[in-house]
Protein backbone atom coordinates (compact mmCIF):
# COMPACT_ATOMS: atom_id res chain seq x y z
CA UNK A 1 0.00 0.00 0.00
CA UNK A 2 1.61 3.20 -1.15
CA UNK A 3 -1.10 5.02 0.87
CA UNK A 4 0.88 4.16 3.99
CA UNK A 5 3.63 6.51 2.89
CA UNK A 6 1.59 8.93 0.85
CA UNK A 7 -0.87 9.97 3.54
CA UNK A 8 1.63 10.92 6.27
CA UNK A 9 3.63 12.78 3.62
CA UNK A 10 0.56 14.71 2.48
CA UNK A 11 -0.27 15.47 6.09
CA UNK A 12 3.24 16.72 6.71
CA UNK A 13 3.06 19.02 3.71
CA UNK A 14 -0.36 20.27 4.78
CA UNK A 15 0.81 20.90 8.35
CA UNK A 16 3.88 22.86 7.26
CA UNK A 17 1.88 25.10 4.95
CA UNK A 18 1.76 28.20 7.23
CA UNK A 19 5.58 28.25 7.46
CA UNK A 20 5.95 27.77 3.74
CA UNK A 21 3.45 30.55 3.09
CA UNK A 22 5.40 32.80 5.45
CA UNK A 23 8.67 31.95 3.76
CA UNK A 24 7.30 32.78 0.34
CA UNK A 25 5.84 36.01 1.62
CA UNK A 26 2.25 34.98 0.87
CA UNK A 27 0.66 34.67 4.32
CA UNK A 28 -2.81 34.96 2.76
CA UNK A 29 -2.37 31.38 1.56
CA UNK A 30 -2.89 30.16 5.12
CA UNK A 31 -6.35 31.72 5.24
CA UNK A 32 -7.15 30.19 1.88
CA UNK A 33 -6.03 26.78 3.11
CA UNK A 34 -8.18 27.19 6.22
CA UNK A 35 -11.20 27.81 4.01
CA UNK A 36 -10.35 24.72 1.99
CA UNK A 37 -10.04 22.60 5.13
CA UNK A 38 -13.33 23.86 6.59
CA UNK A 39 -15.25 23.30 3.37
CA UNK A 40 -13.59 19.91 3.06
CA UNK A 41 -15.09 18.95 6.43
CA UNK A 42 -18.54 20.01 5.24
CA UNK A 43 -18.16 18.33 1.84
CA UNK A 44 -16.84 15.11 3.39
CA UNK A 45 -19.89 15.12 5.64
CA UNK A 46 -22.31 15.68 2.77
CA UNK A 47 -20.51 12.86 0.98
CA UNK A 48 -21.70 10.41 3.67
CA UNK A 49 -25.29 10.77 2.53
CA UNK A 50 -24.72 11.84 -1.09
CA UNK A 51 -21.75 9.73 -2.12
CA UNK A 52 -21.96 6.67 0.10
CA UNK A 53 -25.73 6.60 0.62
CA UNK A 54 -26.71 7.86 -2.83
CA UNK A 55 -29.26 10.26 -1.34
CA UNK A 56 -29.18 13.69 -2.97
CA UNK A 57 -29.63 16.17 -0.15
CA UNK A 58 -29.81 19.69 -1.46
CA UNK A 59 -29.99 21.40 1.92
CA UNK A 60 -26.81 20.69 3.81
CA UNK A 61 -25.84 24.35 4.04
CA UNK A 62 -28.54 24.55 6.73
CA UNK A 63 -26.42 22.50 9.14
CA UNK A 64 -23.30 24.44 8.20
CA UNK A 65 -25.17 27.64 9.03
CA UNK A 66 -26.71 26.27 12.21
CA UNK A 67 -23.28 25.21 13.43
CA UNK A 68 -21.96 28.69 12.74
CA UNK A 69 -24.93 30.46 14.31
CA UNK A 70 -24.62 28.34 17.45
CA UNK A 71 -21.16 29.80 17.97
CA UNK A 72 -22.40 33.28 16.98
CA UNK A 73 -25.46 33.27 19.22
CA UNK A 74 -23.58 31.87 22.22
CA UNK A 75 -20.99 34.61 21.70
CA UNK A 76 -23.71 37.26 21.49
CA UNK A 77 -25.23 36.13 24.80
CA UNK A 78 -21.81 35.92 26.36
CA UNK A 79 -21.14 39.50 25.25
CA UNK A 80 -24.50 40.77 26.52
CA UNK A 81 -24.23 38.71 29.69
CA UNK A 82 -27.78 37.43 29.47
CA UNK A 83 -28.66 33.76 28.94
CA UNK A 84 -30.15 32.46 25.69
CA UNK A 85 -33.93 31.98 26.14
CA UNK A 86 -33.33 32.94 29.76
CA UNK A 87 -31.73 29.57 30.55
CA UNK A 88 -28.66 28.78 28.44
CA UNK A 89 -25.72 30.99 29.42
CA UNK A 90 -23.62 32.39 26.61
CA UNK A 91 -20.11 31.16 26.01
CA UNK A 92 -16.99 32.10 24.15
CA UNK A 93 -15.10 28.92 24.83
CA UNK A 94 -14.72 26.55 21.90
CA UNK A 95 -14.79 23.57 24.28
CA UNK A 96 -18.38 24.57 25.03
CA UNK A 97 -19.54 26.08 21.75
CA UNK A 98 -18.17 23.34 19.49
CA UNK A 99 -20.09 20.47 21.15
CA UNK A 100 -23.16 22.74 21.23
CA UNK A 101 -22.82 23.25 17.47
CA UNK A 102 -22.59 19.51 16.87
CA UNK A 103 -25.65 18.96 19.03
CA UNK A 104 -27.70 21.63 17.25
CA UNK A 105 -26.63 20.35 13.83
CA UNK A 106 -27.39 16.76 14.82
CA UNK A 107 -30.82 17.56 16.25
CA UNK A 108 -31.78 19.64 13.21
CA UNK A 109 -30.61 16.88 10.88
CA UNK A 110 -32.55 14.30 12.91
CA UNK A 111 -35.77 16.31 12.67
CA UNK A 112 -35.40 17.30 9.01
CA UNK A 113 -34.05 13.90 8.02
CA UNK A 114 -36.86 12.04 9.80
CA UNK A 115 -39.40 13.85 7.63
CA UNK A 116 -37.41 14.11 4.38
CA UNK A 117 -36.39 10.45 4.31
CA UNK A 118 -40.04 9.44 4.05
CA UNK A 119 -39.70 10.55 0.43
CA UNK A 120 -37.17 9.57 -2.20
CA UNK A 121 -35.82 10.69 -5.56
CA UNK A 122 -36.75 14.15 -6.76
CA UNK A 123 -39.12 14.72 -3.85
CA UNK A 124 -36.26 14.12 -1.44
CA UNK A 125 -34.13 16.71 -3.23
CA UNK A 126 -36.95 19.24 -3.13
CA UNK A 127 -37.93 18.66 0.49
CA UNK A 128 -34.36 18.94 1.79
CA UNK A 129 -34.02 22.15 -0.21
CA UNK A 130 -37.31 23.46 1.19
CA UNK A 131 -36.31 22.77 4.79
CA UNK A 132 -32.95 24.45 4.30
CA UNK A 133 -34.62 27.52 2.83
CA UNK A 134 -37.00 27.61 5.80
CA UNK A 135 -34.03 27.70 8.15
CA UNK A 136 -32.43 30.35 5.93
CA UNK A 137 -35.49 32.62 6.06
CA UNK A 138 -35.85 32.03 9.78
CA UNK A 139 -32.41 33.55 10.32
CA UNK A 140 -33.02 36.33 7.80
CA UNK A 141 -36.02 37.37 9.89
CA UNK A 142 -34.30 37.02 13.28
CA UNK A 143 -33.52 40.72 13.82
CA UNK A 144 -32.12 40.01 17.32
CA UNK A 145 -29.22 38.20 15.73
CA UNK A 146 -28.64 40.66 12.93
CA UNK A 147 -31.17 39.27 10.46
CA UNK A 148 -29.96 39.74 6.92
CA UNK A 149 -26.76 41.48 8.04
CA UNK A 150 -25.55 38.58 10.12
CA UNK A 151 -23.72 38.58 13.38
CA UNK A 152 -20.20 39.82 14.10
CA UNK A 153 -18.12 37.76 16.51
CA UNK A 154 -15.66 40.32 17.81
CA UNK A 155 -13.53 37.87 19.69
CA UNK A 156 -12.76 34.34 18.58
CA UNK A 157 -13.53 31.53 20.99
CA UNK A 158 -11.01 30.66 23.65
CA UNK A 159 -9.57 27.22 23.13
CA UNK A 160 -7.02 25.70 25.50
CA UNK A 161 -5.08 28.93 25.64
CA UNK A 162 -4.56 29.06 21.88
CA UNK A 163 -5.13 32.24 19.94
CA UNK A 164 -7.56 31.37 17.17
CA UNK A 165 -7.18 34.83 15.77
CA UNK A 166 -3.75 33.76 14.60
CA UNK A 167 -4.18 32.48 11.04
CA UNK A 168 -1.77 29.58 11.45
CA UNK A 169 -3.37 28.37 14.70
CA UNK A 170 -6.84 28.53 13.14
CA UNK A 171 -5.52 26.61 10.15
CA UNK A 172 -3.97 23.88 12.28
CA UNK A 173 -7.16 23.53 14.28
CA UNK A 174 -9.23 23.19 11.10
CA UNK A 175 -6.76 20.74 9.61
CA UNK A 176 -6.80 18.73 12.83
CA UNK A 177 -10.60 18.52 12.86
CA UNK A 178 -10.56 17.55 9.17
CA UNK A 179 -8.05 14.75 9.73
CA UNK A 180 -9.89 13.35 12.75
CA UNK A 181 -13.21 13.56 10.93
CA UNK A 182 -11.86 11.79 7.83
CA UNK A 183 -10.38 9.09 10.03
CA UNK A 184 -13.73 8.58 11.78
CA UNK A 185 -15.59 8.55 8.46
CA UNK A 186 -13.07 6.02 7.15
CA UNK A 187 -13.94 3.70 10.02
CA UNK A 188 -17.66 4.26 9.54
CA UNK A 189 -17.76 3.52 5.80
CA UNK A 190 -15.85 0.27 6.32
CA UNK A 191 -18.03 -0.88 9.20
CA UNK A 192 -21.19 -2.96 9.04
CA UNK A 193 -23.13 0.30 9.05
CA UNK A 194 -21.09 1.52 6.11
CA UNK A 195 -21.80 -1.67 4.19
CA UNK A 196 -25.53 -1.14 4.67
CA UNK A 197 -25.22 2.46 3.50
CA UNK A 198 -23.32 1.30 0.42
CA UNK A 199 -26.09 -1.21 -0.21
CA UNK A 200 -28.74 1.49 0.08
CA UNK A 201 -26.94 3.46 -2.63
CA UNK A 202 -26.85 0.50 -4.97
CA UNK A 203 -30.28 -1.04 -4.51
CA UNK A 204 -32.84 -0.33 -1.81
CA UNK A 205 -34.93 -3.16 -3.20
CA UNK A 206 -32.08 -5.60 -2.64
CA UNK A 207 -31.61 -4.35 0.92
CA UNK A 208 -35.30 -4.91 1.71
CA UNK A 209 -35.04 -8.38 0.16
CA UNK A 210 -32.31 -9.36 2.63
CA UNK A 211 -34.45 -8.11 5.50
CA UNK A 212 -33.00 -4.66 6.16
CA UNK A 213 -35.40 -1.81 6.84
CA UNK A 214 -33.32 0.99 5.38
CA UNK A 215 -34.97 4.01 7.01
CA UNK A 216 -33.13 4.01 10.38
CA UNK A 217 -29.79 3.58 8.62
CA UNK A 218 -30.48 6.42 6.21
CA UNK A 219 -31.54 8.61 9.12
CA UNK A 220 -28.37 7.81 11.07
CA UNK A 221 -26.27 8.69 8.01
CA UNK A 222 -28.23 11.91 7.59
CA UNK A 223 -27.53 12.87 11.21
CA UNK A 224 -23.82 12.03 10.89
CA UNK A 225 -23.58 14.26 7.82
CA UNK A 226 -25.50 17.04 9.58
CA UNK A 227 -23.18 16.90 12.59
CA UNK A 228 -20.12 17.13 10.33
CA UNK A 229 -21.49 20.15 8.48
CA UNK A 230 -22.25 21.84 11.80
CA UNK A 231 -18.64 21.23 12.91
CA UNK A 232 -17.47 22.96 9.75
CA UNK A 233 -19.87 25.83 10.42
CA UNK A 234 -18.55 26.28 13.97
CA UNK A 235 -14.99 26.49 12.65
CA UNK A 236 -16.10 28.88 9.93
CA UNK A 237 -17.65 31.22 12.52
CA UNK A 238 -14.30 31.38 14.29
CA UNK A 239 -12.34 31.76 11.09
CA UNK A 240 -14.49 34.51 9.58
CA UNK A 241 -15.53 35.95 12.98
CA UNK A 242 -18.87 36.51 11.33
CA UNK A 243 -21.97 34.47 10.61
CA UNK A 244 -24.80 35.38 8.26
CA UNK A 245 -27.79 33.69 6.61
CA UNK A 246 -25.66 33.43 3.45
CA UNK A 247 -24.00 30.43 5.11
CA UNK A 248 -27.24 28.49 4.63
CA UNK A 249 -28.38 29.84 1.31
CA UNK A 250 -29.24 27.16 -1.24
CA UNK A 251 -26.30 28.19 -3.41
CA UNK A 252 -24.04 27.16 -0.52
CA UNK A 253 -25.71 23.72 -0.51
CA UNK A 254 -25.02 23.64 -4.24
CA UNK A 255 -21.36 24.52 -3.71
CA UNK A 256 -20.97 21.66 -1.24
CA UNK A 257 -22.57 19.30 -3.76
CA UNK A 258 -20.23 20.52 -6.49
CA UNK A 259 -17.24 19.85 -4.22
CA UNK A 260 -18.39 16.28 -3.61
CA UNK A 261 -19.15 15.55 -7.25
CA UNK A 262 -16.01 17.30 -8.46
CA UNK A 263 -13.76 15.43 -6.07
CA UNK A 264 -15.38 12.02 -6.36
CA UNK A 265 -18.57 10.76 -4.77
CA UNK A 266 -18.21 7.93 -2.34
CA UNK A 267 -14.48 8.36 -1.88
CA UNK A 268 -12.87 9.44 1.36
CA UNK A 269 -10.49 12.08 0.02
CA UNK A 270 -12.56 13.18 -2.97
CA UNK A 271 -14.41 15.94 -1.10
CA UNK A 272 -11.08 17.34 0.11
CA UNK A 273 -9.85 17.53 -3.49
CA UNK A 274 -13.17 19.00 -4.53
CA UNK A 275 -12.99 21.66 -1.87
CA UNK A 276 -9.39 22.51 -2.78
CA UNK A 277 -10.30 22.70 -6.47
CA UNK A 278 -13.39 24.85 -6.05
CA UNK A 279 -12.09 27.21 -3.38
CA UNK A 280 -8.70 27.39 -5.10
CA UNK A 281 -10.13 28.08 -8.55
CA UNK A 282 -12.47 30.68 -7.14
CA UNK A 283 -9.56 32.43 -5.46
CA UNK A 284 -7.29 32.36 -8.50
CA UNK A 285 -9.92 33.28 -11.07
CA UNK A 286 -11.46 36.05 -8.99
CA UNK A 287 -7.96 37.56 -8.85
CA UNK A 288 -7.88 37.62 -12.64
CA UNK A 289 -11.28 38.96 -13.50
CA UNK A 290 -14.51 40.11 -12.00
CA UNK A 291 -16.38 37.67 -14.22
CA UNK A 292 -14.53 34.66 -12.85
CA UNK A 293 -17.64 32.50 -12.78
CA UNK A 294 -17.65 32.75 -16.56
CA UNK A 295 -14.38 30.81 -16.59
CA UNK A 296 -15.15 28.55 -13.63
CA UNK A 297 -18.28 27.10 -15.26
CA UNK A 298 -16.57 25.61 -18.33
CA UNK A 299 -13.71 24.26 -16.18
CA UNK A 300 -16.20 22.42 -13.96
CA UNK A 301 -17.97 21.02 -17.01
CA UNK A 302 -14.67 19.78 -18.43
CA UNK A 303 -13.73 18.05 -15.19
CA UNK A 304 -17.12 16.35 -14.92
CA UNK A 305 -16.98 15.29 -18.58
CA UNK A 306 -13.45 13.94 -18.58
CA UNK A 307 -13.29 12.55 -15.07
CA UNK A 308 -16.63 10.84 -14.63
CA UNK A 309 -15.99 9.85 -11.05
CA UNK A 310 -14.37 13.12 -10.11
CA UNK A 311 -10.80 14.14 -9.51
CA UNK A 312 -10.18 11.04 -7.41
CA UNK A 313 -10.59 8.85 -10.48
CA UNK A 314 -7.68 10.70 -12.11
CA UNK A 315 -5.47 9.83 -9.14
CA UNK A 316 -6.68 6.27 -8.66
CA UNK A 317 -7.99 5.17 -12.07
CA UNK A 318 -9.45 1.94 -10.76
CA UNK A 319 -11.93 4.09 -8.84
CA UNK A 320 -14.97 2.26 -7.67
CA UNK A 321 -13.65 -1.12 -8.68
CA UNK A 322 -11.19 -1.05 -5.82
CA UNK A 323 -14.00 -0.69 -3.36
CA UNK A 324 -15.70 -4.00 -4.27
CA UNK B 1 -54.42 -35.20 2.70
CA UNK B 2 -52.48 -37.19 5.26
CA UNK B 3 -49.53 -34.82 4.99
CA UNK B 4 -51.80 -31.87 5.51
CA UNK B 5 -53.25 -33.27 8.67
CA UNK B 6 -49.83 -33.62 10.27
CA UNK B 7 -48.06 -30.46 9.19
CA UNK B 8 -49.53 -27.03 8.87
CA UNK B 9 -48.84 -25.27 5.58
CA UNK B 10 -45.92 -22.83 5.59
CA UNK B 11 -47.63 -20.29 3.39
CA UNK B 12 -51.34 -19.74 2.97
CA UNK B 13 -52.93 -17.25 0.62
CA UNK B 14 -56.48 -16.70 1.76
CA UNK B 15 -58.93 -15.27 -0.78
CA UNK B 16 -56.52 -12.63 -2.08
CA UNK B 17 -57.98 -9.91 -4.30
CA UNK B 18 -56.14 -7.14 -6.08
CA UNK B 19 -57.35 -4.83 -8.80
CA UNK B 20 -55.51 -2.10 -10.65
CA UNK B 21 -58.17 0.31 -11.87
CA UNK B 22 -60.53 -1.82 -13.95
CA UNK B 23 -58.16 -4.76 -14.24
CA UNK B 24 -58.61 -7.61 -11.81
CA UNK B 25 -55.07 -8.88 -11.29
CA UNK B 26 -55.79 -11.32 -8.47
CA UNK B 27 -59.28 -12.74 -8.23
CA UNK B 28 -60.19 -14.50 -5.00
CA UNK B 29 -57.01 -16.54 -4.98
CA UNK B 30 -56.39 -19.15 -2.33
CA UNK B 31 -53.27 -21.26 -2.34
CA UNK B 32 -50.94 -22.99 0.08
CA UNK B 33 -47.40 -24.25 0.24
CA UNK B 34 -46.86 -27.22 2.54
CA UNK B 35 -43.67 -28.04 4.42
CA UNK B 36 -41.01 -29.55 2.22
CA UNK B 37 -42.89 -29.23 -1.02
CA UNK B 38 -42.11 -27.37 -4.21
CA UNK B 39 -45.29 -25.73 -5.34
CA UNK B 40 -45.16 -24.37 -8.88
CA UNK B 41 -47.34 -21.48 -9.96
CA UNK B 42 -47.70 -21.36 -13.71
CA UNK B 43 -49.88 -19.44 -16.11
CA UNK B 44 -49.76 -17.57 -19.40
CA UNK B 45 -48.32 -14.06 -19.63
CA UNK B 46 -50.55 -11.54 -17.93
CA UNK B 47 -52.16 -14.14 -15.68
CA UNK B 48 -51.12 -12.14 -12.62
CA UNK B 49 -48.24 -14.25 -11.33
CA UNK B 50 -46.01 -11.24 -10.64
CA UNK B 51 -48.83 -9.54 -8.73
CA UNK B 52 -49.22 -12.64 -6.56
CA UNK B 53 -45.48 -12.69 -5.84
CA UNK B 54 -45.66 -8.98 -5.00
CA UNK B 55 -48.43 -9.60 -2.49
CA UNK B 56 -46.61 -12.51 -0.86
CA UNK B 57 -43.33 -10.65 -0.43
CA UNK B 58 -45.03 -7.41 0.59
CA UNK B 59 -44.33 -5.07 -2.30
CA UNK B 60 -48.04 -4.97 -3.18
CA UNK B 61 -50.86 -4.68 -0.65
CA UNK B 62 -53.89 -6.86 -1.43
CA UNK B 63 -57.31 -5.19 -1.54
CA UNK B 64 -58.80 -8.10 0.36
CA UNK B 65 -57.68 -11.42 1.78
CA UNK B 66 -54.81 -12.48 3.98
CA UNK B 67 -51.31 -13.87 3.68
CA UNK B 68 -50.41 -16.33 6.43
CA UNK B 69 -46.81 -17.39 6.90
CA UNK B 70 -45.64 -19.98 9.43
CA UNK B 71 -48.99 -19.66 11.14
CA UNK B 72 -48.92 -15.87 11.52
CA UNK B 73 -50.80 -13.21 9.59
CA UNK B 74 -48.16 -11.20 7.73
CA UNK B 75 -50.52 -9.22 5.48
CA UNK B 76 -49.63 -5.92 7.17
CA UNK B 77 -45.87 -6.48 7.41
CA UNK B 78 -43.29 -4.67 5.27
CA UNK B 79 -41.02 -6.45 2.79
CA UNK B 80 -38.06 -6.42 5.18
CA UNK B 81 -40.15 -7.63 8.12
CA UNK B 82 -41.40 -10.59 6.07
CA UNK B 83 -37.84 -11.47 5.15
CA UNK B 84 -36.90 -11.38 8.80
CA UNK B 85 -39.76 -13.85 9.46
CA UNK B 86 -38.01 -16.28 7.10
CA UNK B 87 -39.47 -15.53 3.69
CA UNK B 88 -36.66 -15.15 1.14
CA UNK B 89 -37.08 -14.46 -2.54
CA UNK B 90 -35.29 -14.17 -5.83
CA UNK B 91 -36.24 -11.70 -8.53
CA UNK B 92 -37.33 -12.19 -12.10
CA UNK B 93 -34.95 -9.38 -13.02
CA UNK B 94 -31.89 -9.97 -10.87
CA UNK B 95 -31.37 -7.38 -8.11
CA UNK B 96 -27.79 -7.30 -6.90
CA UNK B 97 -25.33 -4.84 -5.43
CA UNK B 98 -23.52 -4.50 -8.74
CA UNK B 99 -20.44 -2.66 -7.45
CA UNK B 100 -19.73 -5.31 -4.83
CA UNK B 101 -18.15 -8.72 -5.24
CA UNK B 102 -20.24 -11.88 -5.30
CA UNK B 103 -18.93 -12.76 -1.85
CA UNK B 104 -19.80 -9.35 -0.43
CA UNK B 105 -23.32 -9.61 -1.87
CA UNK B 106 -23.89 -12.74 0.18
CA UNK B 107 -21.95 -11.43 3.19
CA UNK B 108 -24.28 -8.47 3.59
CA UNK B 109 -27.25 -10.84 3.66
CA UNK B 110 -25.48 -12.87 6.33
CA UNK B 111 -24.82 -9.65 8.21
CA UNK B 112 -28.51 -8.74 8.00
CA UNK B 113 -29.42 -12.12 9.48
CA UNK B 114 -27.07 -11.49 12.43
CA UNK B 115 -29.09 -8.60 13.85
CA UNK B 116 -28.92 -4.84 13.47
CA UNK B 117 -26.07 -3.14 11.64
CA UNK B 118 -25.58 -0.13 13.89
CA UNK B 119 -21.94 -1.09 14.26
CA UNK B 120 -19.76 1.78 13.24
CA UNK B 121 -16.28 0.76 14.23
CA UNK B 122 -14.95 -2.66 13.22
CA UNK B 123 -14.02 -3.32 9.59
CA UNK B 124 -16.86 -5.43 8.20
CA UNK B 125 -14.75 -7.04 5.48
CA UNK B 126 -12.40 -8.54 8.06
CA UNK B 127 -15.30 -9.95 10.04
CA UNK B 128 -15.10 -13.76 9.85
CA UNK B 129 -18.67 -14.20 11.05
CA UNK B 130 -19.91 -12.55 7.87
CA UNK B 131 -17.60 -14.28 5.45
CA UNK B 132 -17.81 -17.89 6.60
CA UNK B 133 -21.57 -18.25 6.30
CA UNK B 134 -21.40 -16.45 2.95
CA UNK B 135 -18.87 -18.97 1.63
CA UNK B 136 -21.07 -21.87 2.72
CA UNK B 137 -24.01 -20.39 0.88
CA UNK B 138 -22.00 -19.84 -2.30
CA UNK B 139 -20.72 -23.40 -2.20
CA UNK B 140 -24.27 -24.70 -1.92
CA UNK B 141 -25.40 -23.03 -5.15
CA UNK B 142 -22.20 -24.13 -6.88
CA UNK B 143 -20.81 -20.78 -7.94
CA UNK B 144 -17.15 -21.54 -8.77
CA UNK B 145 -14.77 -20.24 -6.13
CA UNK B 146 -12.69 -18.22 -8.59
CA UNK B 147 -15.79 -16.11 -9.30
CA UNK B 148 -16.37 -15.09 -5.68
CA UNK B 149 -14.11 -12.05 -5.85
CA UNK B 150 -15.60 -10.83 -9.13
CA UNK B 151 -17.86 -7.81 -9.11
CA UNK B 152 -21.52 -8.79 -9.43
CA UNK B 153 -21.88 -6.65 -12.57
CA UNK B 154 -19.10 -8.63 -14.26
CA UNK B 155 -20.73 -12.01 -13.67
CA UNK B 156 -22.64 -13.79 -16.44
CA UNK B 157 -26.42 -13.81 -16.35
CA UNK B 158 -26.46 -17.42 -15.18
CA UNK B 159 -23.96 -16.71 -12.43
CA UNK B 160 -26.00 -13.72 -11.31
CA UNK B 161 -29.06 -15.97 -10.99
CA UNK B 162 -26.98 -18.42 -8.93
CA UNK B 163 -25.65 -15.59 -6.77
CA UNK B 164 -29.15 -14.35 -6.08
CA UNK B 165 -30.14 -17.81 -4.93
CA UNK B 166 -27.10 -17.90 -2.63
CA UNK B 167 -28.19 -14.56 -1.14
CA UNK B 168 -31.71 -15.86 -0.55
CA UNK B 169 -30.31 -18.98 1.13
CA UNK B 170 -27.94 -17.00 3.34
CA UNK B 171 -30.79 -16.11 5.68
CA UNK B 172 -31.71 -19.79 6.07
CA UNK B 173 -35.28 -19.12 5.02
CA UNK B 174 -38.39 -21.09 5.94
CA UNK B 175 -39.72 -20.53 2.43
CA UNK B 176 -38.12 -19.63 -0.88
CA UNK B 177 -40.09 -17.55 -3.31
CA UNK B 178 -38.56 -18.08 -6.74
CA UNK B 179 -39.68 -15.65 -9.43
CA UNK B 180 -38.69 -17.28 -12.72
CA UNK B 181 -35.27 -18.63 -11.72
CA UNK B 182 -34.76 -20.03 -15.25
CA UNK B 183 -35.62 -16.81 -17.09
CA UNK B 184 -32.92 -15.97 -19.63
CA UNK B 185 -30.83 -19.05 -18.89
CA UNK B 186 -29.40 -21.24 -21.64
CA UNK B 187 -30.44 -24.88 -21.81
CA UNK B 188 -27.38 -26.14 -19.94
CA UNK B 189 -27.60 -23.41 -17.29
CA UNK B 190 -31.26 -24.15 -16.85
CA UNK B 191 -30.53 -27.83 -16.20
CA UNK B 192 -27.83 -26.87 -13.69
CA UNK B 193 -30.18 -24.49 -11.85
CA UNK B 194 -32.83 -27.20 -11.76
CA UNK B 195 -30.31 -29.56 -10.15
CA UNK B 196 -29.30 -26.96 -7.58
CA UNK B 197 -32.93 -26.36 -6.62
CA UNK B 198 -33.61 -30.06 -6.55
CA UNK B 199 -30.86 -30.46 -3.97
CA UNK B 200 -32.91 -28.32 -1.56
CA UNK B 201 -36.09 -30.26 -2.18
CA UNK B 202 -37.56 -31.50 1.05
CA UNK B 203 -35.37 -29.16 3.09
CA UNK B 204 -36.76 -25.79 2.11
CA UNK B 205 -40.29 -25.40 0.79
CA UNK B 206 -40.51 -23.32 -2.37
CA UNK B 207 -43.10 -21.45 -4.34
CA UNK B 208 -41.82 -21.54 -7.88
CA UNK B 209 -43.12 -19.20 -10.56
CA UNK B 210 -41.72 -20.45 -13.83
CA UNK B 211 -42.28 -20.53 -17.59
CA UNK B 212 -39.84 -23.35 -18.28
CA UNK B 213 -42.20 -26.34 -18.25
CA UNK B 214 -39.38 -28.89 -18.25
CA UNK B 215 -38.09 -27.42 -15.02
CA UNK B 216 -41.58 -27.17 -13.52
CA UNK B 217 -42.41 -30.80 -14.18
CA UNK B 218 -39.00 -31.95 -13.01
CA UNK B 219 -39.17 -30.04 -9.72
CA UNK B 220 -42.74 -29.50 -8.63
CA UNK B 221 -44.67 -31.65 -6.18
CA UNK B 222 -47.80 -29.70 -6.95
CA UNK B 223 -48.77 -27.27 -9.68
CA UNK B 224 -51.32 -24.49 -9.61
CA UNK B 225 -52.43 -22.80 -12.80
CA UNK B 226 -53.26 -19.12 -12.76
CA UNK B 227 -55.37 -17.62 -15.53
CA UNK B 228 -56.68 -14.04 -15.36
CA UNK B 229 -55.88 -13.85 -11.66
CA UNK B 230 -57.77 -17.01 -10.78
CA UNK B 231 -56.55 -20.46 -9.93
CA UNK B 232 -58.20 -22.73 -12.48
CA UNK B 233 -56.49 -25.94 -11.45
CA UNK B 234 -54.28 -27.20 -8.68
CA UNK B 235 -52.88 -30.62 -8.02
CA UNK B 236 -50.22 -33.15 -8.93
CA UNK B 237 -48.20 -32.24 -12.03
CA UNK B 238 -49.56 -35.13 -14.08
CA UNK B 239 -53.16 -34.34 -13.20
CA UNK B 240 -52.70 -30.69 -14.09
CA UNK B 241 -50.93 -31.50 -17.33
CA UNK B 242 -53.91 -33.52 -18.53
CA UNK B 243 -56.59 -31.18 -17.20
CA UNK B 244 -58.62 -30.09 -20.26
CA UNK B 245 -59.23 -26.57 -18.93
CA UNK B 246 -55.53 -26.08 -18.40
CA UNK B 247 -54.66 -27.43 -21.83
CA UNK B 248 -57.06 -25.01 -23.40
CA UNK B 249 -56.00 -21.98 -21.39
CA UNK B 250 -52.33 -22.45 -21.31
CA UNK B 251 -50.41 -25.49 -22.39
CA UNK B 252 -51.76 -25.66 -25.93
CA UNK B 253 -50.84 -22.06 -26.48
CA UNK B 254 -47.37 -22.76 -25.16
CA UNK B 255 -46.85 -25.84 -27.31
CA UNK B 256 -48.28 -24.33 -30.46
Amino acid sequence: MRDRLLLPLLLLIAASLPWVAEAFGTPATTGLATRIAIYAIAAASLNVILGFGGLVSFGHAAYFGLGGYTVGILWEHFRLGEPFLGIVPGSANLLVTFPCSLLVGGLAAAAIGALSLRTSGVQFIMITLAFAQMVYFLFVSLAVYGGDDGLMIRRTNAFLGLNLRDAATMYWLSLGVLVVWLWLLGRIVRSRFGRVLEGVRQSERRMAAIGISTYPYKLAAFVISGVGCAAAGALWANHARFVSPDMMHWTKSGELMIMVILGGMGTLLGPVLGSAALVGLEYMLSGLTEHWQFILGPILIMIVLFARNGLMSLLAPRGRASRG
Amino acid sequence: MAVRAVAEPVLVLERLCKRFGGVIATDDLSLEVRPGEIHALIGPNGAGKTTVIGQICGEIRPDAGRVLFAGADITALSVAQRVRCGLSRTFQIVQLLDDDTALENVAIAVQAAQGHSFRFWADARLDRRRIEAARASLLEVGLPQERWRVRASDLSHGERKQLELAIALARQPKLLLLDEPMAGLGAAESVRMTEVLRAFKGRIPMLLVEHDMDAVFRLADRVSVLVAGRCIASGLPEAVRTDPAVREAYLTEEEA
